[in-house]
């Protein structure tokens, strides 16, 4: 997968470097700021009130 | 030829192999990025909004001090009182909010729909996160019997203290024979009945403060459960401008 996305990035290997960060950044942005907010909500671990 | 057939077979095996091996490395990743949101993250998201509460609800109660005082009646969602522990710190502050959905409790802790309003007699029952989300509630376990908590609400001050014997430090020898902490299944609604451990239905037999959380830290397996008694009645904020002499006991 990993070899694959470098592979398929463009330019050479510092243009490719600073792409990749940025992808992985994009990804961590991603899952903080949308993914775990809607997915928080429907786990089980952090409920705090009774008979709910 | 034979040769050549078996190599490529062998790099496609590797690249599968490999290819798992990320997925599940990822995987890894994911979650341990995970806890850092929720240990971390939901703090940094929860105080910013606990700060912007805190400026709208004081702005709305400024305002509000100008017209005569309505009943007040809270709307789901609304915030509508700040919860003061001075055990957990002179400076804490907690606005709370109508409802106890994740919505509200994400923002700060949550007044259970349909319980006393702070003053009334019955029961104030709040919950609060123990861990993530500012975890308003992380230290209750470290309140003890007579311990203050104070509700501010537009106008007043509500003092409740944890029930118990002060001088002895038990929870459980309060006069009431209600405890000052407990925990309890998460399945016992009746901690936050009108009477402490009473039936749901029960007329109220004082002014109870009921704070509920999950326990032990980092999990849901039980609530643990805060009780505390109204002193005396509110104190207005004419009177006591800088808050109830409670406040400054730590």
């Amino acid at each position: 997968m990993y070899p694959w996305i470098w592979r398929h990035l463009p330019g050479g290997t510092a243009t490719k470097a600073v792409t990749a960060l940025a992808l992985v950044i994009g990804v961590c942005a991603l899952l903080l700021f949308v993914v775990f907010p809607w997915m928080e909500p429907r786990l089980p671990f952090n409920d705090v009130t009774v008979g709910g | 030829m034979r040769g050549t057939q078996s190599t490529s077979a062998q790099s496609r095996w590797r690249t599968v192999a490999r290819s798992i091996g990320e997925v599940l490395v990822t995987g890894g990743l994911v979650v341990l990025l995970f806890v850092v949101y929720e240990l971390f993250v939901t703090d940094v998201l929860t105080d910013r909004t606990q700060d912007q509460l805190k400026d709208e609800l004081r702005q709305g109660w400024t305002a509000e001090a100008e017209v005569p005082p309505v009943p007040r009646v809270s709307i789901l969602g609304d915030a509508f009182a700040v919860l003061h522990i001075p055990r957990l710190g002179a400076d804490y502050e907690q606005v709370v909010l109508e409802g106890t959905a994740e919505e509200q409790l994400a923002q700060g802790p949550g007044h259970y729909e349909g319980t006393a309003l702070p003053g009334e007699q019955g029961n104030v029952a709040l919950a609060g996160h123990r861990v993530g989300n500012g975890s308003p509630f992380l230290d209750l376990d470290r309140l003890r019997p007579g311990d203050p908590i104070v509700i501010e609400t537009a106008d007043r001050w509500f003092v409740y203290r944890v029930l118990g014997d002060p001088a002895m430090g038990d929870f459980t020898t309060d006069p009431s024979g209600i405890p000052g902490q407990q925990i309890v299944r998460p399945s016992d609604v009746q901690v936050i009945s009108p009477t402490p451990n009473g039936a749901q239905d029960d007329p109220p037999s004082g002014a109870y403060l009921t704070l509920t959380t999950c326990h032990p830290k980092y999990s849901a397996r039980q609530r643990l459960i805060i009780h505390a008694g109204l002193e005396g009645a509110g104190l207005t904020k004419t009177e006591m401008p800088d808050g109830p002499p409670a406040l400054r006991e730590s």
